[in-house]
């Protein structure tokens, strides 16, 4: 019952990741133009649109090959199977053990990785440019997303995003440096993967500073609905990891009903709202780089993410997070687990340190 | 057995390079040399793999009476040795069958046929000597005999030079090999490995041992600063000798290294752990920005090489790192690792090897420059190659990610360590780890885009055809193994548990029970990673799209021109080249890395001369280290020249004064 339940819950994430990226699309672009003063684009719009690509003829450059063709649909798999992954209404996602947060990265990769070998196919000068750029930007933004994925892991002891957000809804979290840093740096990687402003303009077209859509440009039809699909989802799953990381309430728990569930749907809504209006009003408040300047944006994200790996949390605090736990929960016994990889030795020597540092705090 | 077997096939390899000798002229001399190398690569395959997953029947020794007379030829087939026999003899084989269809093309095969086996044999008896003359013996023969092979077409511009510098440095990571097992072996002399295991050297002396092994393995695995040789000499060589040279014998050279600090060392200390994994580091991002710079396909696949050697580098440290920690578990995840990289990388560098010389044979061009278009004349070697260059680039579901993956795992486990130093540098090298990790994804981007995609850049591009069936079946058998060791990592993961359990003294949990063959190195709630069923979904999820897109989308297609912003431009020059690809990167890592300068020489207005640009790129390794060095040598050649014009009372006179020297610290000596 309950692993149809997860099941359930799974195929649920699919679909409401894939529903929902347009509007949030959508909702930013609305704030966006209602921000500048203008009424901007109905809310719906980017549904109208995809709708209106796929009705439409597919034009293919001549040189185009059979590579050109089936990047569409891979670089869409690719990206839904890792949205499908994150944690967004609900934790113990039935297949959510495939893959951890660096294979969910890895994923994004291989998406890009075929979009920019599209951006080549036809043989043009703006395929090249936009192919070449995104290398560029996604090969500093790739290690700096990974060190805010070890600084997570150090903390959480776990690059799994459902133990990840398990963890931060505990107690004891508190706020520390490394996870402000690590979210400054989360926050740089999600711009710049998504070609938002400052290193990329989403709206923008015939313009050389373009990166992405310079890739996509000989694009058509079904298969630019496809694309620009996947560019929604991958907005979705930026926010979405935010959110499960840094703003993990009313995440719904495996096993908790269904009041549980519809309660995470609902918070999950506010944070999909919030973000996006953040990202809207950060847009609004900046301008775009040039492109070289690109590299120092993520040079600082990579630094950040690098130092937040280093201020790690000391074993010290064993004794303070238990008292905190006692009187949460007014416990009365405990049970130590040391995982294998400690081996034998090390295992000895935290159980000596348990019971002579850590035993006489808690002495009646 | 499985020893009897494989010295058999060592044999009957000399043979098939003695037949190759005498037969080289003759007609059908090139299918049986590479015929016979690939059947005997396949018995010893089969044998060394039938050990390897069985380990009850490891451990035979056998000692032949050749060699030095009181010590003979000791050999044994141990599970480390197994397992690198297992990469040799799979990358002999695939090199075996491409050359039954690429070796048709050689201009020289005298040159070739003759060396072909004996390297193969050289490779396979340094896995299995087991005391420190037959391991030199045979490490001198496979380099020897590669040289040659370097050397098959000396008469190209810039061959010779490669193969003269291969030979120095091959010569110099011998000598250091040398010098480590004479202070293994102690004064008493127990040269063999047996005997050097039971007694360890001491601190100071394994510390030196350890810089040997660094500067003897790393000088022929392409460690930077001794990389130099590599990118010359592995493309300078026939291109199924550069695909073992980069996929198989830099294996055999992190053997060396495994056996040496990892089987004969004793117990490392912790600042090994420190001192392994930044070279391996800084080789990583070295070698994948160089590779990034170059427009020639086979020197970027050689420098792709480095980085590869780096990142199995990095995991050997981290081994030695939590080994000296007694964390016997991440030591064996580290270790699995990087032997899991090894093996990745033997598959995936091979096969991108051969379809560099399917281009080769095709278009007879190197340079990218002037390809381009080629995924329309040659399908199947593009398919290939697609998957070469996403395995290499560590993408998901393909081998590359798992180990690479692996070596993260390991690297998270690395707050564990109670020594700061280590506290500190895991992590950055884990960013060096991730930076390189990225940029290969940015390198082989150019390198198959600019080769397979695109527009052809000249004639002989457009007119290029696909390659013969033996080189095919060599690329897609390969390629299968891609993907195969990406979708299925456990039982690979769980065929290399005797190495680790023989080396680390613990073994990853067994991962073929786990539900689904997910794999998890350490507890299912830190990590765990699925490739099959992410490539269950990926392939689900695409065909449900192209479904639904099919049904209800429109289906019309229509071929045109291409739009590039209303101003396509017939001419291919207007696509982006391989050095406008990575101009973005150079300018933002080159500044640094290789102190990158742009000269722009722009006449002036009313001038018809052509604007240039140029783009200098300086080898900072070769400008420190080996310049100053050569020309240190040169110096003291030239001035130790006189010499060679004394008298024949001056040449006595020096005889006369080295004795007395000689006599006078035998004196002091003793």
């Amino acid at each position: 019952m309950a692993v149809i339940l997860d099941a359930f819950v799974q195929l649920g994430q699919m679909m409401v990741v894939l529903a929902l990226a347009p509007l949030l699309a959508g909702y930013v672009r609305k704030v966006k133009a209602l921000l500048l003063g203008r009424r901007g684009p109905p809310l719906l719009q980017p549904y109208r649109d995809l709708l209106r690509l796929l009705r439409k003829e597919v034009v293919l450059a001549h040189s185009a090959s059979w590579l050109f063709r089936v990047a569409p649909y891979l670089v869409f798999a690719a990206t839904w199977v890792a949205a499908a992954l994150v944690p967004t209404f609900a934790t113990g996602l039935l297949f959510s053990y495939a893959a951890d947060m660096i294979a969910i990265v890895a994923l994004l990769g291989s998406a890009r990785f075929m979009l920019a070998l599209a951006g080549l196919d036809v043989g043009t000068s703006f395929g090249g440019i936009g192919s070449s750029r995104e290398m560029m930007i996604a090969s500093l933004a790739e290690p700096a997303m990974l060190m805010v994925v070890f600084t997570l892991s150090l903390l959480a002891g776990s690059t799994q995003l459902s133990s990840i957000a398990a963890f931060m809804q505990g107690a004891g979290v508190g706020l520390r440096v490394s996870l402000a840093l690590a979210l400054v740096a989360l926050v740089m990687v999600a711009l710049a993967e998504n070609a938002r402003i400052p290193v990329d303009n989403p709206a923008t077209h015939l313009e050389l500073t373009m990166v992405h859509e310079a890739m996509i440009l000989e694009y058509s039809g079904r298969h630019l609905a496809l694309i620009e699909a996947a560019s929604h989802v991958k907005l979705l799953l930026y926010v979405s990891v935010i959110a499960c990381v840094f703003a993990p309430w009313g995440i719904a728990v495996s096993g908790q009903g269904w009041p549980a569930y519809l309660a995470g749907l609902a918070a999950y809504a506010v944070k999909l709202a919030a973000s996006g209006f953040l990202l809207a009003l950060f847009e609004t408040a900046i301008a775009k780089m040039r492109v070289f300047r690109v590299s120092d944006f993520l040079g600082a994200a990579l630094m950040l993410g690098l130092l937040a790996t280093l201020l790690h949390g000391s074993p010290e605090t064993v004794a303070r997070r238990l008292r905190a736990l006692r009187d949460a929960t007014g416990l009365t016994s405990l049970l130590l687990h040391y995982p294998p990889y400690y081996g034998h030795d090390k295992a000895m020597r935290s159980l000596r340190l348990f019971a002579e540092r850590v035993m006489p705090e808690f002495k009646r | 057995m499985a020893l009897e077997v494989l010295l058999w096939c060592n044999a009957s390899l000399l043979a098939a390079g003695a037949a190759g000798l005498v037969l080289a002229r003759r007609r059908g001399a090139t299918p049986l040399v590479y015929g016979a190398s690939l059947c005997i690569t396949l018995v010893a395959l089969v044998a060394a793999g039938a050990s390897l997953l069985a380990p009850a029947s490891l451990g035979a020794t056998r000692v032949l009476p050749v060699g030095l007379p009181w010590l003979g030829a000791h050999f044994r087939l141990d599970a480390l040795a197994a397992f690198f026999l297992v990469v040799i003899n799979l990358g002999g084989a695939a090199a075996s069958l491409f050359a039954l269809g690429y070796g048709r093309h050689e201009e020289t095969p005298g040159r070739v046929l003759p060396f072909y086996p004996a390297f193969l044999a050289g490779m396979n008896l340094v896995l299995i000597a087991a005391d420190a003359f037959t391991f030199l013996f045979a490490w001198e023969f496979m380099s020897l005999s590669s040289w040659a092979l370097v050397m098959a077409h000396h008469r190209r511009p810039g061959n010779a030079a490669a193969g003269y510098l291969y030979l120095l440095m091959a010569s110099f990571g011998t000598l250091a090999l040398l010098l480590a097992f004479g202070l293994l072996a102690g004064p008493s002399g127990g040269y063999a490995f047996d005997a050097i295991r039971q007694a360890p050297p001491s601190a100071g002396i394994a510390a030196v041992v350890l810089v040997l092994a660094l500067i003897g393995a790393g000088s022929k695995a392409g460690l930077v600063p001794l990389h130099v040789w590599l990118p010359l000499a592995h493309p300078a060589a026939p291109t199924h000798v550069s695909a073992l040279m980069s996929g198989v014998m830099t294996k055999v050279a992190v053997y060396g290294f495994v056996r040496i600090v990892f089987d004969l060392l004793g117990p490392p200390a912790w600042w090994w752990g420190a001192v392994v994994p930044l070279i391996g580091g800084i080789t990583a991002v070295m070698g994948v920005l160089y590779a990034l710079m170059q427009d020639d396909l086979k020197r970027l696949l050689a420098y792709s090489t480095v980085e590869n050697v780096g990142i199995i580098f990095i995991g050997l440290g981290l081994a030695l790192a939590f080994e000296a920690n007694e964390m016997s578990g991440a030591a064996a995840l580290a270790l699995t690792a990087a032997l899991l990289h090894a093996f990745n990388h033997s598959l995936f560098k091979s096969l991108l090897f051969f379809g560099a010389g399917a281009v080769l044979t095709s278009t007879g061009e190197r340079d990218m420059e002037r390809l381009g278009g080629l995924i329309h004349r040659m399908p199947r070697t593009a398919l290939a190659c697609l998957v070469g260059a996403a395995a290499i680039s560590a993408l998901p579901p393909f081998n590359g990610f798992v180990s690479e993956w692996l070596t993260f795992q390991a690297i998270l486990l690395s707050p564990a360590l109670p020594q700061w130093l280590l506290k500190f540098l895991v992590p950055a090298v884990g960013a060096l780890l991730a930076l390189s990790a990225a940029l290969a994804g940015a390198c082989f981007v150019k390198a198959f885009g600019i080769t397979f995609l695109g527009r052809p850049r000249t004639p002989i591009a457009s007119a290029a055809a696909e390659t013969d069936r033996f080189s095919l079946a060599a690329m897609f058998t390969l390629a299968a193994l891609c993907l195969l060791a990406g979708i299925l990592p456990g039982y690979f993961i769980d065929a290399l548990a005797p190495v680790s359990q023989a080396l680390t003294g613990a073994n990853l949990p067994r991962q073929e029970q786990l539900d689904w063959l997910t794999i998890v190195p350490v507890a299912q709630s830190r990590s765990s990673y699925n490739g099959l069923l992410l490539f269950f979904f990926i392939v689900l999820s695409a065909s449900v799209a192209a479904e639904v897109v099919h049904r209800f989308a429109s289906a019309a297609l229509r071929r045109s021109d291409a739009w590039d912003c209303g101003f396509p431009d017939p001419s291919p020059a207007t696509q982006y080249s391989a050095g406008s690809f990575s101009q973005p990167i150079r300018r933002v890592f080159g500044s640094v890395v290789f102190r990158a300068r742009e000269e722009v020489d722009l006449p002036p207005p009313g001038d018809p001369r052509a604007a240039r640009l140029q783009v200098r790129l300086s080898d900072v390794p070769w400008d420190v280290l080996y310049r100053p060095m050569a020309s240190v040598v040169g110096f003291a050649a030239d001035h130790l020249n006189r010499l060679q014009f004394l008298t024949i009372r001056g040449y006595l006179t020096l005889v006369f004064g080295a004795l007395v020297t000689l006599l006078m610290v035998l004196t002091v000596w003793q």
